[in-house]
């Protein structure tokens, strides 16, 4: 048994699988570990058993989850400018954070393997800890980002109210300037005709003087304050509609295009000149909450079984004669970062 | 086909037992049974709480049917009621009968045992499988509690997001269940794999662990699909999610696709299982290896694997393109090839063999024919041009109704009196037995074949008062029903009263080659002591066996 053991650590191969080598189990006979359930006739057979097992759940997992991607594909497919509105809602740098962040804690649980299968004790019970705590550093900044959405009204479908628009958050400037400049113009004019007064006034709400945009941030419940140039008295007099479509006519491409692809005006052959957000934009929010939702769920599951894993390691039971469970839990823990790594372009880098 | 001449008659003898006990009194009080982690008393709770299920869901039946009996009602209950009662009776019927029913039930206790293993691969999970089953049950019950769904059970939207009963509960339930069924789907792919004893390989298994181990792949590809679409529904009614409402931006054809792309497969989890029984009973009984082993084996994967293609022949109706139609239509054509083999193959199997007409035998006899007559109408109603008739009527129900009832649950009744003496030890009135067999056969052929000439004449189904002149065939439909009933009942009382007080059973009353009568009726609780060694096909060596007078059982002749 030792003389394996020794031969297996000679060979020293960085993978979880045990091809090569029987996974220091000893003969294909043999019962190596005393915590062996009496059905197995040997250890390999009961390794190999719980590999099939969490292969066959992680297979479940995935087809768990792709009646949501079903659901994501058919909507983003019939309601493009949908997904394109409200993907600017959503911090990309928050979840590329996470990205990178679970990816980390994918690999501390890789060398986790890794360290059981050699002893290593230390090591394991180190690198379970920073996979837990890459985990619950996920699930913190899922807290800020569902409590900012719950926050600026962002709910799902049924309950979607949001108190800002697209053009206001920071993604949406940052990638479209001229159109988020042209939209807050555009906005406010007709928040100025609604008021019934005359563009010759300056419009400022909220006590701000300075011309241009400000930039909402989440702390702010202010109104943007903007400063509309002075009107000529002809345009001024046009009905509501014919004025929104000769404003959106003088838009230049740059100005449109982000506007049109974002379903905020409509193409000039498609009907009627509007601008507002895209009707049944709250299906997006969804879809997110409950994709990200059930993940998250996913995380939170795995946290229990590294805690659980991390009870047994320090029992001591883990070695290269049983690290099972390990590579179970890692392979589990890899399936969540997975979908993670799908989910994080499908709704957060949406182009 | 002759036995191999390298097999000797002590292959088929009983591997001897060094314990004093068996499995059922190895341990006292309800504790030993609530935890075991052996397969045979997980199995045991199973069947009786399947057993159970299946009186409430046949409450629920009879029920219904009295309701209908007269054309205009009410007669016995609401309209509301009749919706409540019509949808509790589908959806115990499905979830807590019949998709666990044979692998739950029978399998967990015979598999194992089949392939001479001391258990099954993951016992806590197996365990952990019928906790759920108690727990969905639970839930389907605090539904019927509250205010019982309404919806039917395919809980389609948009009434079941805007009915005011209690669906939460039940689709959380369903939800449940299919956690239960995936545990026991894994598990059993697992223990195929990798507990088979030295010797037995792929093609030496007993044609029902084909049978579960094709199950079982639907199980766990399909079920997490209906866990996802509960999940939906649920979220959908708690909080307007929109995800099926077209006012938000969804679409609820959408929970259709969803659903039957479960819901289909599901039907196969149903019947698979019960195909693999039969092959058992046919060979037994006919005392002849089965005809076309390997071509019944492969049929259970090919019919898993198609099940997967057809989910929109339940949707020719629901506004899907024509050509998505036909091709949902010529995929279900090409599931009868598979399932048609079968069929030849063991009436093949019964010719020239030494047929015994012992109550297993009759049911399996029976299945020939009900689950021939619903497989047909089943390719009826894949003829997009015929269904779009036939949907939503009486047809339907009468098709699904044949092979579910005629077939998975002819099926289970064949296999609970085959295996009864080997998990319960002791042998039932056979008499009785071929009286109730017979009442089954002719209630669910009184009460299902009017139906399939009520849907061709227009009868809709889930309707609680309808027209005049579809009277009298409801009225035989329902004659049928109670008859079947009566024949349940019947069923019921001679197996309690084997189970108190029967004769005992010798380890191999029927003759059977497979590992299962190697061991005593019933077995010990570790199964074999040691792990058999198989030199042999699963159903060879018939001619290696005799009735011993003394015993009332076979023994390997000297």
């Amino acid at each position: 048994m030792s003389h394996s053991d020794s031969e297996q650590a000679a060979h020293g191969h960085g993978g979880h699988d045990s091809a090569g080598h029987d996974g220091g189990h000893g003969h294909d006979g043999e019962n190596v570990y005393p915590y062996t359930p009496h059905h197995f006739s040997a250890s390999k057979q009961h390794f190999d058993s719980g590999k099939l097992g969490v292969w066959l759940f992680l297979v479940t997992e995935i087809l768990f989850f792709a009646g949501l991607f079903c659901a994501y594909t058919i909507y983003r497919a019939q309601n493009p400018e949908v997904f394109y509105w409200a993907h600017f809602f959503l911090d990309t740098k928050l979840g590329a954070a996470n990205t990178v962040v679970l990816i980390l804690s994918s690999f501390t649980a890789a060398w986790a393997v890794r360290n059981a299968q050699i002893g290593q004790v230390g090591l394991l019970k180190m690198n379970i800890v920073l996979t837990i705590c890459g985990a619950f550093f996920f699930m913190g900044v899922k807290t800020v980002e569902y409590t900012h959405k719950f926050h600026d009204g962002l709910l799902p479908a049924g309950k979607f109210a949001p108190t800002h628009n697209v053009w206001e958050t920071e993604t949406f400037q940052h990638k479209h300037p001229e159109a988020a400049k042209a939209a807050e113009r555009i906005s406010a004019g007709l928040q100025a005709r609604k008021n019934k007064k005359t563009a010759l006034n300056d419009t400022v709400v909220g006590g701000s003087q300075k011309l241009g945009l400000v930039p909402v941030s989440h702390e702010e419940h202010g109104k943007v304050a903007v400063v509309l140039p002075p009107e000529d008295p002809k345009t001024a007099a046009l009905a509501d509609d014919v004025w929104l479509a000769e404003k959106i006519r003088l838009l230049t491409p740059k100005q449109r295009h982000p506007l049109e692809m974002s379903g905020i005006i409509r193409k000039a052959s498609a009907g009627p000149p509007k601008f507002d957000r895209p009707e049944k934009a709250g299906i997006f929010f969804s879809i997110y909450f409950f994709m990200t939702g059930l993940h998250g769920f996913h995380v939170v599951v795995g946290i229990g079984i590294w805690i659980w894993m991390l009870t047994i390691a320090a029992r001591r039971r883990f070695g290269p004669e049983y690290y099972g469970p390990i590579e179970f839990s890692a392979l589990y823990w890899h399936l969540v970062d997975l979908i993670w790594i799908y989910l994080f372009p499908m709704l957060y880098l949406i182009h | 086909m002759s036995t191999p001449s390298t097999i000797l008659p002590a292959d088929l003898g009983v591997v001897p037992s060094s314990a004093e006990d068996n499995y059922l009194t190895h341990d006292k009080g309800f504790l030993s049974w609530i935890f075991t982690l052996d397969h045979k008393r997980i199995g045991v709770m199973y069947l009786f709480s399947v057993l159970a299920a299946f009186a409430l869901g046949g409450f629920f039946a009879l029920a219904v049917r009295t309701e209908l009996f007269f054309h205009h009602g009410p007669s016995i209950m609401t309209h509301d009621q009749y919706n409540q009662a019509m949808t509790l009776h589908g959806a115990v019927m499905v979830f807590l009968v019949i998709i666990p029913g044979i692998p739950a039930a029978l399998g967990n206790i015979i598999m194992p045992l089949q392939l001479g293993a001391k258990d099954v691969a993951f016992p806590r999970l197996n365990l952990m499988s019928y906790h759920l089953w108690i727990l969905g049950a639970l839930f389907f019950i605090s539904s019927l509690v509250i205010s019982a769904a309404d919806t039917g059970w395919t809980f389609y939207v948009p009434y079941s997001t805007t009915t005011p009963t209690a669906v939460i509960p039940a689709a959380f339930g369903a939800f449940i269940l299919g956690f239960s069924s995936i545990f026991t789907g894994l598990n059993f792919i697992v223990t195929i794999h990798k507990l088979r004893p030295p010797g037995m390989t792929w093609f030496r298994l007993p044609l029902f662990i084909w049978a579960l181990y094709s199950t079982a792949v639907i199980q766990v590809l399909a079920t997490p699909v209906i866990g996802i679409t509960l999940l939906l529904l649920i979220v959908e009614r708690a909080v307007g999610l929109g995800i099926f409402d077209p006012a938000l931006g969804g679409d609820p054809v959408l929970f259709q696709h969803f659903f039957w792309f479960y819901s289909h497969p599901a039907v196969y989890i149903m019947i698979v299982p019960a195909f693999g029984v039969v092959s058992e009973l046919i060979a037994a009984f006919s005392r002849k290896p089965i005809f076309g082993y390997k071509f019944i084996a492969m049929s259970s994967v090919a019919i898993a694997l198609l099940g997967f293609l057809v989910w929109g022949h339940h949707m020719f109706t629901s506004g899907q393109s024509v050509l998505a139609g036909t091709i949902f239509s010529a995929i279900t054509f090409l599931i009868a090839i598979p399932t048609a083999i079968k069929i030849f193959n063991w009436v093949a199997t019964m010719y020239k063999g030494r047929i015994h007409l012992d109550t297993p035998m009759l049911y399996a006899l029976a299945f020939l024919w009900v689950f021939t007559i619903g497989g047909l109408t089943g390719v009826f109603l894949s003829t997009m041009s015929v269904d779009v008739h036939l949907h939503d009527t009486y047809f339907v129900v009468a098709h699904f109704h044949y092979v579910m009832m005629g077939g998975a649950i002819t099926a289970f009744l064949g296999g609970l009196h085959y295996w009864w003496p080997k998990f319960s030890g002791r042998m039932y009135n056979e008499g009785l037995a071929r009286i109730g067999a017979i009442l089954v056969f002719v209630g669910l052929n009184v009460t299902f074949f009017p139906q399939f000439v009520l849907g061709t004449r227009g009868m809709p189904r889930r309707y609680y008062n309808y027209l005049p002149e579809f009277e009298g065939l409801h009225q035989l439909s329902t004659i049928g029903a109670f008859t079947l009933g009566l024949g349940f009942v019947l069923t019921a009382v001679y197996l309690y009263k084997s189970w108190t007080s029967g004769k005992k059973a010798p380890a191999n009353p029927w003759g059977a080659t497979t590992l299962e009568w190697q061991c005593s009726s019933p077995p010990p609780y570790y199964n074999f002591a040691d792990t058999p060694e198989v030199n042999r096909g699963p159903y060879d060596g018939y001619e290696l066996l005799t009735f011993d007078k003394e015993t009332q059982g076979y023994v390997p002749v000297k």
